[in-house]
């Protein structure tokens, strides 16, 4: 019974996740050391005391060997010390916290628009395939798939905000502050412009997916049978062509993270990727590596969370 | 010769739209070319009385903020487009490729490096290529570097995937049953069966390297400012965007449209060479 449920799919995937994670983490902290430099000015900044370098000498343990080095690194990081910015000369985990609330919002907001365009519209060319409005929805999508963000954020600034003046420009005021809910106008633009070229994406997939699984001979099987067109669209096509859409959510995400910094960084939201882009520009080495640190758990923990979830929904899948 | 020719030419004729694609990376291969010819202009020469002009019959695409020429900019802009898609596409595919086949002839070692290469894709695109950028520093070759290894992974992800069902069939299979050395079977098997995958992956991650390249230039971290590149232009024009909106509407575009043309002949290019599709094609038309 125990030896079943430790060899069960479930341990074996978080077991998996665990050791990229920490092969990862090695990587992580490898970086403060392959910048160019000596790695105390890279972690204290140039102007940095005699004392200071002294305490920061003992507190990465820089005598010892480089896997006691490591190990004390991942100890400090498993207390939550990410180290202490330059800039802010404050704990790197709470720069971090303090521009998550604007990053997990425009990621969720972003992700409604994604589902609520992509799916639908996918599913319509899958089911006119061939028709004037599969190829309509399939060339804007593959147009939208090559657009820069920023530039469609640019200009969704021009025409909703500078024209119009339906909308702000820029920044971000926190939802618990002052005018509350409100403030998620704020991040309407960033999000439509973050949404969409992944959109695209997942129309592309939804409708390929669908046209795979509608080749099926249970499908045939359906149809013959006499159930109604539009029964076996839903339960028989698109139950199963939803899998494929679910599992992609993992490399949808990782495609958000990595835009979410350039349009961050065009509409000023006080979020985690324009903080990336600031401190590489202030060579404010710590708190880098503490966003890489903190985005990659999150990603290989939501791609977890998304082969368990497909797992469940489908319990034919077997680890690679 | 020529029905070689035609037969690849022949998804460009089904999809006008593939064909449309073909043409405008064939009009922004030759304006890298002849950029010196396309203009009477130079790309840097500044004129400041003639600073943000509109677009008129001298200055196509209009001046921007230190009076430069745009058009002139955005048909030079077309050589650093080409240079970062084919380095890019180069260097993952120089590495990419003989990691994926070495992993599939000698398993023991290529579990371990693909190990490595599943490793790397932990982390996501634009923060690896930020972190690479750092340690690297600023410039073309890094921004290249930095995004040749985001694609490494992924073309080491296809070449050995491809490779292992390459290993199974029968042809492998004899030729090794004949005597045939490692070598000769990577080199007469293998890899000459990775060149259609390979060239539809080479035409995505060339669209995909020009999106990369655009981005790192806007945060500034890409090319030097000095250098016309499309991603520059965004970047510093955009603080310039109610008063001389055209200015990033013809940069932009052509990131937009390179890209686009790039995903549409990557299309054609699989209808042409993936036979699943091909497949799909002769189910239809019912004739081969």
């Amino acid at each position: 019974m125990l030896y079943n449920f430790l060899t069960s799919y479930t341990m074996r995937r978080i077991g998996s996740a665990i050791i990229t994670m920490m092969s990862a983490s090695v990587i992580i902290f490898a970086f403060i050391h392959l910048i160019p430099g000596d790695p105390i000015y890279v972690m204290l900044g140039d102007g940095a005391t005699p004392d200071q370098v002294k305490d920061m000498q003992i507190r990465l343990g820089l005598d010892k060997p480089v896997y006691i080095q490591y190990l004390l690194w991942l100890y400090q990081v498993l207390q939550g010390d990410l180290g202490t910015s330059l800039f802010f000369q404050i704990p790197v985990l709470s720069v971090i916290a303090d521009g998550a609330e604007t990053s997990l919002l425009l990621a969720s907001i972003t992700m409604v628009w994604v589902l609520l365009i992509g799916i639908p519209i996918g599913m319509l060319a899958a089911t006119r395939q061939g028709t004037l409005t599969d190829q309509a929805a399939s060339g804007l999508a593959m147009f939208f798939a090559s657009v820069p963000t920023f530039w469609v954020g640019l200009y969704l600034i021009l025409f909703f905000a500078a024209w119009l003046g339906w909308l702000p420009s820029s920044g971000y005021p926190s939802i618990f502050g002052d005018g509350g809910l409100a403030n998620l106008r704020y991040l309407l633009l960033p999000s439509l412009a973050l949404a969409a070229p992944n959109a695209a994406l997942i129309l592309r997939l939804t409708r390929a997916s669908m046209l795979d699984v509608s080749r099926q001979d249970y499908v045939r099987t359906a149809r013959a049978k006499g159930i109604r067109p539009w029964q076996v669209t839903v339960k028989h096509i698109f139950r199963n062509a939803l899998l494929a859409v679910v599992a992609a959510f993992g490399f949808t995400l990782a495609a958000l993270i990595s835009e979410a910094v350039v349009t961050e960084t065009v509409f000023a939201l006080p979020g985690v990727g324009r903080l990336v882009v600031q401190s590489i520009l202030r060579r404010d080495y710590p708190v880098i590596q503490g966003v890489i640190l903190v985005t990659v758990i999150l990603y290989l923990g939501i791609n977890l969370l998304v082969d368990l979830i497909n797992r469940y929904l489908d319990p034919r899948v077997e680890l690679e | 010769m020529m029905e070689t020719l035609a037969s690849w030419l022949e998804p460009f004729q089904k999809r006008r739209l593939s064909l449309f694609g073909l043409c405008v990376l064939i009009l922004v291969i030759l304006s890298a070319a002849f950029a010196p010819f396309l203009s009477s202009f130079d790309p840097l020469a500044m004129d400041p009385i003639n600073r943000l002009l509109s677009p008129t019959a001298t200055h196509w695409f209009g001046t921007d903020h230190f009076g430069r020429d745009t058009f002139t900019r955005i048909v030079y802009g077309s050589r650093m487009a080409l240079l970062i898609g084919t380095g890019v596409v180069g260097f993952a595919l120089l590495t990419g490729v003989p990691i994926g086949v070495l992993s599939v002839l000698f398993p023991r070692v290529g579990n371990l490096m693909m190990r490595a290469v599943d490793l790397l894709m932990a982390f996501p695109a634009m923060l690896m290529a930020l972190g690479l950028i750092v340690i690297l520093g600023q410039g073309v070759t890094n921004a290249i570097l930095a995004l040749g290894v985001v694609y490494l992974t992924r073309t080491a992800r296809l070449t050995y995937s491809v490779s292992l069902r390459l290993k199974a069939e029968t042809f492998v299979e004899a030729g090794r049953s004949m005597g045939a050395r490692t070598w000769w079977i990577a080199s007469r098997h293998i890899v000459p069966n990775l060149v259609s995958p390979l060239l539809v992956q080479a035409s995505f991650v060339f669209a995909f390297a020009q999106l990369g390249a655009a981005s790192l230039d806007f945060l500034g971290l890409g090319a030097p400012p000095d250098i016309p590149s499309w991603g520059n232009m965004l970047a510093e024009s955009r603080i310039y965007i109610t008063r001389a909106p055209w200015l990033l509407f013809f940069p932009g575009m052509m990131i937009v449209l390179t890209a686009f043309s790039l995903n549409l002949v990557g299309d054609a290019l699989r209808d042409r060479l993936d036979p699943r599709y091909r497949d799909e094609q002769l189910s239809k038309t019912g004739k081969p």
